[in-house]
């Protein structure tokens, strides 16, 4: 049975609508409902229902973070993960803590824990990155089936369907092996009241970046954050026969 | 007499570091037709200044290899034809373009971003150890970028510290490179043992439409849960059809099993910035925006007036879509 390790990371809520800091450094985050990044629930998820398959032995959760990533490991607790692992990184570093160290953190994790699976999200949604996976796998020399729709195990290894531009398409990837969860992997389940209750007495084991030998000195210089263009507002038109006129006179139909 | 020699010195040394620079665009093929985003990335590449380098890599690269010699910009091809990459899985493309970085030493490895180059270059560039950037939008110098953070809802301006930059480029912000008025030679990609028994390709199943590509397209109709079925999405076919347009679709359209998800329009699917993006029956949550509101025109046919969508679009319809689409498509 697989020991799975999953990253869990925790960014502002996907229905806030975020703003930007005066000063352009960043956007606001402090007093901001934040939670568990909608791709990593769908990890956890994927996670726990492999140990009720009796494919999993253990799940192990990892989130790199200010102290309040604790609350995002509470949650991946209350839906089944095992025991949990808080990397704690604040400040300055964390503004420019990135894939690259997060994936070197998740790496030196899983060669302690002796971690068969790696399952983190596709994606955060808030600096939409997309990398942590790949690079996990690469430091760990591990095969990588990233944007999974369909993961099935079996002692041989892995199969998984993953989501590409023009449709699906599957392969075969051995164990050890690092993957990352596209929306369509499946329907996270919510944390019940009482097992929100258990996970409080789930252990979670604090230690920093340094303890693991890993550096997160800046590889970026973030300049600056600033708003969007603002789209003009537009008009409502009252039938379709302007909406045809209108069109004919942006030169998109003839 | 000193300060026109140190002028000239000045200009000398400026012109060989632009030479210094050098960019490696990975192009993205089928085995049988380029990607259109591998001109955009070439305009991207363009604008880094320096000499650029095009990779194909395939199991059949002829085709590509063809239109990529004749393109405009292009200094030269390197070119890796074996079943080795067969699917073109990231255990096997990330060490040949490690091996291409190592002969060559470029200063700059970018693609357009797409599932191909975003499952690839992050392994790249962690082998390399330095920190990519996913999705740019804008180049501001050879190591300053722009992109969007938070489903495009602020904008981050960066500069990369790391020696070597490894970028995906978002396609609908660069405009297409020429593919005629150029020159390169091909050669052969350095070569090397880049078989893995790590990963092996099973198979594909690809969406199949006479339609134009939803990225590439210049005209897409989008539906959303207001379709109600699958079935009902033939309206939205037979409009396309019209405006010779590509077919998108919401997340809760997709969620639905109405379409597929390569269908997909937002922050998790496609990015798409056509002439015209018209959204039917779409309310307009963050997500969805963060994939088209970047298109120069903007429909909504909605019959909630109060659906956030109205506030992007440049023409609104509040009216039933069921009655509406069948009138338009029948008026084009």
């Amino acid at each position: 049975m697989a020991r799975v390790l999953v990253g869990v990371k925790r960014v502002i809520d996907y229905a806030v609508k975020i703003r930007v800091k005066p000063d352009k450094k960043g956007v606001v985050t402090d007093g901001v409902k934040h939670s568990m990044n909608p791709f990593d629930e769908i990890a956890v998820e994927e996670a726990v229902r492999m140990k009720e398959k009796k494919l999993a032995s253990e799940i192990i959760a990892v989130s790199c973070g200010p102290p309040q990533s604790q609350e995002v490991l509470r949650t991946a607790l209350a839906m089944g993960v095992d025991k949990g692992i808080h990397v704690e990184v604040s400040g300055s570093d964390y503004d420019t803590l990135q894939p690259i160290h997060v994936s070197k953190i998740l790496a030196k994790i899983a060669q302690q824990e002796k971690v068969d699976l790696i399952i983190v999200g596709k994606q955060a949604i808030d600096d939409d990155s997309n990398q942590t996976a790949q690079m996990t796998a690469a430091v760990l020399d591990w095969p990588q089936a990233t944007f999974a729709s369909k993961v099935e195990k079996d002692d041989k290894g892995l199969t998984v369907t993953r989501e590409i531009d023009g449709g699906l398409e599957t392969i075969k990837c051995k164990i050890p092996a690092v993957i990352s969860a596209d929306l369509r992997l499946n329907e996270p389940r919510y944390a019940t009241l009482p097992n929100i209750m258990k996970a409080k007495k789930k252990p979670i084991t604090k230690i920093t970046p340094k303890d693991l030998g890993v550096d997160v000195s800046p590889r970026i210089k973030i300049l600056s954050v600033e708003d969007p263009p603002v789209r003009q507002a537009g008009v409502i038109l009252p039938d379709v026969d302007t909406l045809v006129t209108k069109l004919k006179e942006g030169g998109h139909i003839p | 007499m000193l300060s026109r020699y140190s002028r000239q010195f000045a200009a000398q040394l400026s012109n060989q570091l632009k030479r210094l620079q050098s960019t490696l665009v990975i192009a993205e093929h089928n085995n049988e037709t380029l990607s259109p985003i591998t001109q955009n990335a070439i305009s991207a590449a363009q604008k880094l200044g320096g000499e650029i380098t095009v990779l194909v890599v395939g199991t059949k690269c002829g085709p590509a290899v063809e239109k990529l010699t004749k393109a405009k910009g292009v200094q030269r091809v390197l070119v890796a034809e074996s079943d080795t990459f067969k699917g073109f899985l990231a255990e096997t493309v990330a060490p040949l373009i490690l091996a291409s970085q190592k002969q060559f030493n470029f200063t700059h490895i970018l693609a357009g971003a797409t599932a191909f180059s975003k499952a690839v270059l992050p392994r790249v560039a962690a082998k390399l150890d330095v920190s990519p950037v996913t999705d740019v939008i804008g180049i501001k110098s050879a190591d300053t970028f722009v992109r969007s953070i938070y489903a495009g809802n602020a904008i981050q301006t960066l500069t990369a510290n790391d020696a070597i930059k490894v970028l995906t480029v978002r396609g609908t912000s660069f405009e297409p490179s020429n593919l005629e008025g150029g020159s390169a030679a091909s050669e052969k990609a350095p070569e090397g043992d880049y078989t893995s028994d790590l990963t092996s390709f099973v198979g594909q199943e690809l969406s199949k439409s006479d339609r134009p590509e939803l990225t590439s397209a210049n005209v897409v109709v989008s539906g959303g849960r207001g379709l109600k079925s699958g079935d009902n999405f033939k309206l939205l076919y037979d409009l396309a059809d019209k405006l010779k347009a590509a077919v998108g679709a919401s997340r809760a359209a997709v969620d639905a099993g109405y379409v597929p998800n390569d269908m997909q329009v937002g922050q998790t699917g496609k990015i798409v910035a056509p002439d015209l993006y018209i959204a039917v029956g779409i309310s307009g949550a963050i997500q969805h925006l963060a994939g088209m509101k970047d298109s120069k025109t903007i429909v909504a046919i909605n019959k909630d007036p109060e659906a956030p969508i109205f506030q992007v679009s440049d023409y609104g319809l509040v009216a039933d879509l069921f009655k509406v689409v069948p009138e338009l498509t029948g008026k084009l």
